[in-house]
């Protein structure tokens, strides 16, 4: 008895918040793209922040409820159904034995995050659950979902079981939802925060003019590894040689063809790219829920207001904790 | 020698920061790699995540909300001064030592035929003989300067650039496990099964991943390397050796 994988859609993976400790050997950290998404989604539910949920790409992935279960879904809005009816976002859902959820088609943002009160069952590999595809492990048998798999939950915690009980006895208690523009933007033009990356000063003044001035198209070759962007070429003054070195989620490097990657949530550990510029991490969760064919214009600012965005980007998501913890009214929820 | 001299610290991003020690690569550059590599994992200081090893720079991760919220560095300042404050002095309490020995891994490979379909390009491409190129390069020691690009990728120093090749104009759409390369002056081993565009001169039977274990990979940075030819019937039957350290 568990959720069973009806259609998997365009691509459905088990994550948490990564696998980190181990960059030094070569293993990616990985994790949810949009992570603030995937911890609020944990929180509606009363598991902890971190724990393993889904993350659902675009469209059609389609489950199936084998028993009563408590879940919130997150994220980009992909138009999720439950027995055909439109269900809302961000809050917490009971869903009755027997129910389908189904994503449909991604009408803003590009991934959902499906949390299941208590957690999904999967052994954590290097201490995290987190899908590592290229090398089979973690998530569910280090892969994708595919049609037929069924996975099981853990025991509900506390908060959990209170919140699923109250929902049963009373299916429109809480009727908010968590007011999530604080932490993720949902547009298909975005102008996105960045630090300057450590070759900065290597590019051209032309080219760097081009970077903070005109739109970047994230190209349909883009994917959790990185986001390769189409737009005006961006050059260094002049060829240098550049050994190969640690690499982060945010990092814009520049190949080449002057066409800039944005390495994303599975990026490999090290890299040889020159770097212009670094995207601040109160950005990535908006980022992240990009899609293809999406325009992104750079911003720059300065270290200090990159650390102090991502401080006060936390300080919401406590508010929101607290407001969930007291299930009172906090002016987090609408 | 100080360890904090000549050192440069420059942020990465808003939660990783980089710790320069010199240009280019040499073993005495690698030696101060492996020095401060060490010094930040025997003291965390609070909110520190991890440190990634390079060819002459260390990469420290940290959580900027633990460090704000943190003692460390001085009051109200923003966690990236506060890291690099308890950063430069730690190492300036640090003298540069020899780090302990190395480890030598001996690495079996079957060279050429179908488990390194390009022996006989590198050794054309040199004017030597296949059996030349695997002599040249079974008969040094590698040093592992730093593993990425893939789990337990080792990025290798000391190739006799007598058998250094450009690499395929096409790169293969998939490169078995094992396989042993050369780019450039570069050798190196593919953990995974990838695309790549290295000349593949042999291929290993040892298993370089290891998720099952701690740590999970059969190399880590500071290791020498050895590769020892064995034969196809060797490979075969030890297929399911990890390795012949």
């Amino acid at each position: 008895m568990g959720i069973k994988v009806l259609q998997p859609g365009m691509l459905a993976t088990i994550q948490d918040l990564g696998r980190y400790g181990l960059q030094k050997f070569g293993v990616i950290v990985g994790g949810a793209m949009d992570s603030i998404s995937l911890r609020i989604a944990n929180l509606l539910v009363g598991n902890s922040e971190g724990e393993g949920a889904l993350e659902v790409t675009l469209y059609g992935t389609t489950l199936l409820f084998e028993t009563d279960e408590l879940i919130a879904i997150t994220g980009g809005n992909l138009q999720p159904t439950i027995d055909g009816k439109e269900t809302p976002m961000w809050r917490p859902l009971l869903i009755q034995k027997g129910s389908v959820l189904k994503f449909n088609t991604a009408i803003s943002g590009c991934r959902a995050y499906v949390s299941f009160s208590g957690g999904i069952q999967v052994p954590k590999v290097m201490s995290s659950k987190s899908t590592y595809i290229r090398a089979g492990i973690g998530g569910f048998q280090g892969r994708k979902l595919l049609k037929n798999d069924v996975f099981e939950l853990d025991r509900r915690s506390e908060l959990g079981e209170e919140l699923f009980k109250q929902l049963k006895r009373e299916p429109t208690y809480l009727p908010w939802s968590a007011d999530y523009t604080s932490f993720v933007t949902l547009k298909k033009t975005q102008t996105i925060r960045f630090i300057r990356g450590s070759e900065y000063e290597h590019f051209d003044e032309d080219s760097l003019k081009k970077f903070l001035s005109t739109p970047y198209t994230i190209t349909t070759h883009s994917d959790r590894m990185g986001y390769r962007l189409d737009g005006e070429a961006i050059q260094l003054k002049e060829p240098f040689e550049l050994l190969s070195e640690g690499v982060t989620f945010g990092t814009i490097q520049v190949p080449s063809n002057g066409q800039p990657i944005i390495l994303m949530a599975d990026r490999q550990t090290t890299g040889g790219y020159p770097k212009i510029a670094q995207v601040i991490s109160a950005d990535l969760p908006s980022l992240a829920q990009m899609q293809a064919n999406g325009r992104v214009y750079f911003k720059e600012v300065t270290l200090e207001e990159a650390q102090l965005a991502l401080i006060q980007q936390e300080r919401k998501r406590n508010e929101l904790a607290m407001g969930l913890r007291f299930k009172r009214g906090y002016s987090i929820f609408r | 020698m100080n360890l904090k001299e000549n050192v440069q610290i420059r942020p990465l991003s808003d939660s990783a920061l980089v710790i320069h020690v010199g240009d280019g690569i040499s073993e005495a550059i690698h030696n101060k790699v492996k020095n401060i590599l060490n010094l930040l994992e025997s003291n965390p200081f609070e909110g520190f995540i991890e440190v990634v090893p390079a060819y002459n720079n260390v990469t420290v991760y940290y959580n900027p909300i633990e460090v704000y919220f943190s003692n460390i560095g001085k009051e109200g300042e923003m966690p990236y001064e506060k890291v690099k404050e308890t950063i430069l002095s730690l190492m300036n309490q640090s003298h540069i030592v020899e780090t302990t020995k190395e480890r030598v891994v001996k690495i079996p490979v079957v060279y050429g035929g179908e488990m390194g379909p390009d022996l006989e390009f590198v050794a054309s491409y040199h004017g030597l003989t296949p059996n030349e190129v695997i002599k040249i390069h079974s008969s040094v020691e590698y040093l592992v300067y730093m593993i990425g690009f893939a789990p337990g990728f080792p990025f290798m120093g000391g190739m006799d650039k007598q058998i250094a090749t450009p690499r395929k104009e096409t790169p293969r759409l998939s490169i078995a496990p094992g396989s042993v390369g050369i780019a450039g002056n570069q050798t190196g081993i593919y953990p995974l099964e990838t695309p790549g565009g290295w000349q593949i001169i042999g291929r290993t039977p040892s298993r370089l991943f290891l998720p099952e274990q701690s740590p999970p990979t059969l190399l880590q940075p500071g290791d020498r390397i050895q590769f020892v030819p064995i034969s196809l019937e060797e490979y075969k039957s030890d297929w399911e050796m990890k390795t012949w350290a």
